[in-house]
């Protein structure tokens, strides 16, 4: 067995509530991270782990502070550390990686002078040794040019690229321990897929051991050998990775990874009912009762400590694990959804749609010339029939916001038409649409927090679509707002509450329940689940399905994430640059022959499969603007031609499953390229 | 069905609400020293009439300049006034004129504010370079020439002064607004179709209110200066009328060797504007604006 780096005993940390009472964070962990290992703490907002691995470099947040237990670092307790003492070990001994490096690096100092000032801090080298070891560890991380790189300043890097010099810089001073809180998070999922790859190889090349926190079991799935899941600030499951992904023997996160959408399922996910307890609210019994469906009356009463599976080598904290084992082994499965048929008509057509964000010069303007001939979106032809659910998918900057903006009218088309019901033309002027066009198309949004008013109720934030288009009042609005919270699952009591009282599960229904107010024909969906946990996503993916089915509303559905779109859509329109891709029925479009951009973002969708790896097949560039010659991915291309790529915008061809992709290549070859 | 588990903030009514922000702000040893100046002033002008010891207009040449005894508290004047009865009344004037003044102040500087940062592009172009070329004449001099033209009556000082103190809330309101359209929710009624009027009304007022309160009780407190600055030069309360910054102007001569007739409107009108910046701060506190208070005099 190896030697232990780190190891966290009995560790409880939390505040003072304002009552006086003593409200606890994290209670009772015991953990050991031993040398060269990677250690993915997983758990949904609010479980504790980033209290707990910063705790795991001595730093505890104001406010908070340690109840009992210690922290040992080689045998030295951190906690009880002076900072004096603390300054030697970080960034030495422990380096932390942060979730966002655009905000971590000061932004008006070069990329060489930070890594130096590390370098500086940590080491006793000289300024020449200094010099070569920035551009081996820019070499190390894998950016293009290190030597051009190191006089470039945070803001003429990419979100990828900034992420891989905070790595450069916490592998400055060679630590034995690297801590990272969420590194992939913000990141596109090629970038994510890429910085993961290079983390892994790191781990492997320099022997460091790493503690990664992360709410997302895919990305936890690709680096961790050992995995830590976090509960109510309690470890509730502990143990190898493969076992805790593939046997999961703690309820909790057996309906963590049901919940999680999957590629290979086609779908809705299973939700979980519920969500977790506030700190402080647990007094007796296991703190996962409530949402548990193995629950008996003796867990009520009776918390269960951490019991150790020799077996499976884990450690668990639940009194009917052995049944769960018994039922274990439909991880796969997920709850059909009901197709629409396929012959409805169509009720929006976006004909040739193009957007631009270039300002108009003056005298263009005068002259009512179009000045812009590489707009950022251009040639959008998608047409939507009832009652399907649509995807647009893409990284950032594909344009598929701006496309949804364009059809709720918050942004001006610069061409084409966008049609709606019987090829009526919709003004892509707010201002010039009727009502009743206005009350047709809804818009719900990616943050609940942002999209609810944190100065109305509930009740407020719902009758204003009702008097706006119903006029109604009194008594008839009152019984239509509990209506429309019954319909997303509230109860009534929830009218008078503040969005600040809700969780971010909650808010985002009352934010559905805003947009199935107006009594739309369509919704226009914008990354409604990217900012919720992967439990309450489900349940929200599961909601809307519901609704549709029975509303019979059409959904345009945005979305980076694949595996969501998967379980959503009918149909999905993949865009990269503005451009249209790849257009096809949902199932089809996750098979091959797809088009060369879809096939990159498919390789990078991240699985909570240890076996299921990424496949990196292009680079992560990001592209600023899209070429304005040929075709729209021609310079991440895996799958390039020639120069037919640059020149011409490639043709459409139709698949025999009846997708349709935009590529030079030949649909028959492109298949038996991706076999 | 989730489940909530914050269940002791109910709702609120707004008399609750006022109160428990009042108990916020009393909380801290500085908010409850603002307070306490703030009420007793208020008291004060209100009570003072049937309090004051002695006349405020009598003129005696026997009493004149009297140091401090048991008869004249704060001393007399060189008119033979009592200085304790001036001082008492001399704030009412003040604080009824700079109330109503940053009341006006509050109501014209928040609403363009608002409008301007709601609407932007070019209305908001020329609205803003005009109130910047009105924040660049020294507000002294313009008020003097108001004044002179109209005369020194309440009802031209308090629209005068609330004009040329709502200038600073406009930049305040319209920053605030700024910050608050960006969010998704003004997106969302605007493709909800609500009007402009609508959108200031239920979306943008009750997420900028209290920042420009904030503003506006800070003003209140620079205004009060301002006005005491007016009547200091002769253009504010005429007399025999009791004013703060009247007797200072008239006691400053006599400094040297009658202190007191200077001293006490001077502890009035300082401990007013103090106890009102305490009292502004611990109330952005209180509502969690952070906000240092400084105070460009």
């Amino acid at each position: 067995m190896s030697e232990i780096i780190e190891s966290v005993k009995n560790l409880s940390i939390g505040f003072n509530s304002q009552k006086g009472k003593q409200i606890s964070i994290l209670r009772n962990v015991s953990t050991n991270i031993k040398k060269g290992e990677t250690v993915g703490i997983v758990g949904e907002s609010g479980s504790g782990k980033s209290t707990l691995a910063l705790a795991m470099m001595g730093y505890i947040k104001q406010g908070l502070f340690p109840l009992k237990g210690e922290c040992l670092f080689k045998s030295e307790d951190l906690l009880k550390m002076s900072s004096r003492q603390l300054e030697k070990i970080r960034g030495r001994k422990i380096a932390m990686i942060p979730q966002n490096a655009g905000q971590a690096l000061t932004p008006n100092l070069k990329i060489g002078y930070q890594i130096d000032e590390a370098l500086r801090l940590h080491t006793d080298l000289n300024k020449t040794e200094r010099d070569k070891k920035i551009s081996e560890l820019l070499n190390k991380v894998r950016l293009p040019s290190p030597e051009t790189m190191a006089f470039r300043y945070p803001h003429e890097l990419s979100g990828g690229q900034q992420q891989r010099v905070a790595v450069a810089m916490a592998l400055a001073g060679k630590p034995d321990l690297l801590l990272l809180d969420e590194p992939t998070t913000g990141l596109d999922v090629t970038t994510q897929a890429h910085v993961l790859e290079l983390l892994r190889f790191i781990a492997k090349d320099t022997g460091t051991s790493m503690i990664y926190v992360s709410h997302d079991l895919g990305a936890i799935a690709q680096v961790s050998d050992r995995i830590v899941v976090m509960y109510a600030g309690e470890i509730v499951l502990e143990g190898p990775a493969r076992k805790i992904l593939k046997e999961p023997i703690h309820p909790y996160t057996y309906g963590l990874l049901k919940s999680i959408p999957k590629l290979s399922l086609a779908g809705l996910p299973a939700s979980m009912p519920g969500s977790q307890p506030q700190p402080g609210s647990i007094n007796e019994g296991c703190s996962f009762y409530d949402r548990c469906n193995l629950a008996t009356d003796h867990c009520k009463k009776n918390s269960p400590d951490l019991e150790h599976i020799k077996e499976l080598d884990t450690n668990v904290r639940c009194f009917n694990h052995k049944e769960l084992i018994n039922q274990n082994n439909n991880l796969q499965t997920s709850i059909t959804k009901k197709s629409n048929n396929s012959e409805a008509i169509e009720v929006l057509k976006l004909k040739d749609v193009s957007i631009s964000y270039a300002k108009q010069k003056f005298f263009d303007q005068l002259l009512n010339k179009i000045s812009d001939q590489n707009p950022t979106v251009k040639d959008i032809n998608i047409d939507i029939k009832k009652g399907e659910t649509i995807a647009l998918v893409g990284e950032s900057g594909s344009g598929k916001s701006t496309i949804l903006k364009s059809i709720a009218g918050l942004l001006k088309t610069k061409d084409g038409q966008i049609k709606f019901e019987n090829d009526r033309i919709l003004s892509s002027d707010l201002k010039m649409r009727n009502p009743n066009d206005l009350r047709a198309i809804q818009l719900i949004f990616q943050n609940p927090d942002e999209s609810l008013n944190p100065n109305h109720t509930v009740e407020q934030i719902l009758s204003q679509p009702l008097k706006l288009y119903f006029n109604l009042s009194g008594e008839e609005l009152k019984k239509n707002i509990i209506d429309l919270l019954k319909k997303v699952r509230l109860g009534e009591f929830y009218m008078s509450r503040y969005p600040r009282q809700l969780s971010g599960g909650e808010k985002q229904r009352v934010a559905v329940a805003r947009a199935f107010a107006a009594k739309p024909d369509i919704i226009l969906c914008d990354e409604v689940t990217s900012a919720l946990d992967v439990s309450v996503q489900a349940a929200v993916l599961n909601l809307l399905q519901q609704l549709k089915e029975d509303l019979g509303t059409t959904y345009v559905f945005v979305s980076h994430d694949l595996a969501v779109v998967r379980a959503i859509s009918d149909r999905v329109a993949v865009l990269y640059q503005g451009r249209l891709c790849e257009i096809g029925p949902s199932q089809n479009v996750y098979k091959f022959p797809s088009h060369p951009y879809t096939e990159v973002l498919l390789g990078a969708v991240l699985e909570p499969d240890p076996d299921i790896k990424p496949k990196l097949v292009a680079e992560d560039i990001v592209e600023e603007k899209p070429p304005e010659k040929g075709c729209s991915f021609q310079g991440r291309c895996p799958r390039k031609i020639g120069d037919i790529c640059n020149l011409e915008v490639p043709p459409w061809q139709i698949g025999e499953n009846g997708n349709a992709i935009r590529c030079h290549i030949n649909i028959d070859e492109l298949a038996s390229l991706q076999q | 069905m989730e489940s909530n588990l914050i269940t002791e903030d109910k709702q609120k009514n707004k008399l609750e609400k006022a109160f428990e922000i009042l108990k916020t702000m009393a909380s801290k040893p500085s908010g409850l020293i603002g307070l306490t100046i703030v009420l007793f002033h208020v008291i004060l002008a209100l009570i003072s009439p049937y309090i004051a010891p002695y006349d405020y207009k009598a003129i005696s040449p026997n009493t004149m300049l009297l140091a401090p005894s048991a008869e004249h508290w704060f001393g007399t004047d060189s008119l033979g006034r009592d200085v304790f009865t001036r001082t008492i009344l001399g704030g009412r004037t003040a604080l009824t004129v700079t109330f109503f003044g940053s009341l006006i102040a509050l109501l014209w500087g928040g609403l363009l504010g608002i409008f301007c940062g709601l609407v932007g592009g070019k209305i908001d172009d020329v609205v803003m370079r005009v109130v910047d070329a009105f924040l660049s004449i020294p507000w002294i001099l313009a008020m003097l020439l108001i004044v002179s033209l109209l005369g020194t009556s309440t009802e031209v000082l308090i629209p005068a002064l609330g004009f040329f103190y709502g200038k600073g809330i406009v930049r305040v309101a319209r920053a605030a607004t700024h910050d608050v359209i960006a969010k998704d929710f003004i997106v969302s009624a605007r493709a909800r179709g609500h009007s402009n009027m609508s959108i200031i009304w239920n979306e943008i007022i009750p997420n900028v209110r209290d920042a420009i309160l904030v503003e506006g009780a800070m003003r209140w407190s620079w205004m009060l200066l301002g006005f005491s600055s007016l009547s200091f030069l002769g253009f504010g309360v005429s007399p025999p009328t009791p004013d703060w910054g009247l007797m200072i102007s008239n006691a400053r001569g006599l400094m040297s060797f009658a202190y007191w007739s200077v001293i006490a409107p001077i502890v009035g009108l300082s401990s007013l504007i103090i106890g009102i910046n305490l009292t502004a701060d611990a109330f952005a506190k209180a509502l969690g604006i952070d906000r240092s208070t400084k105070a460009p005099v």
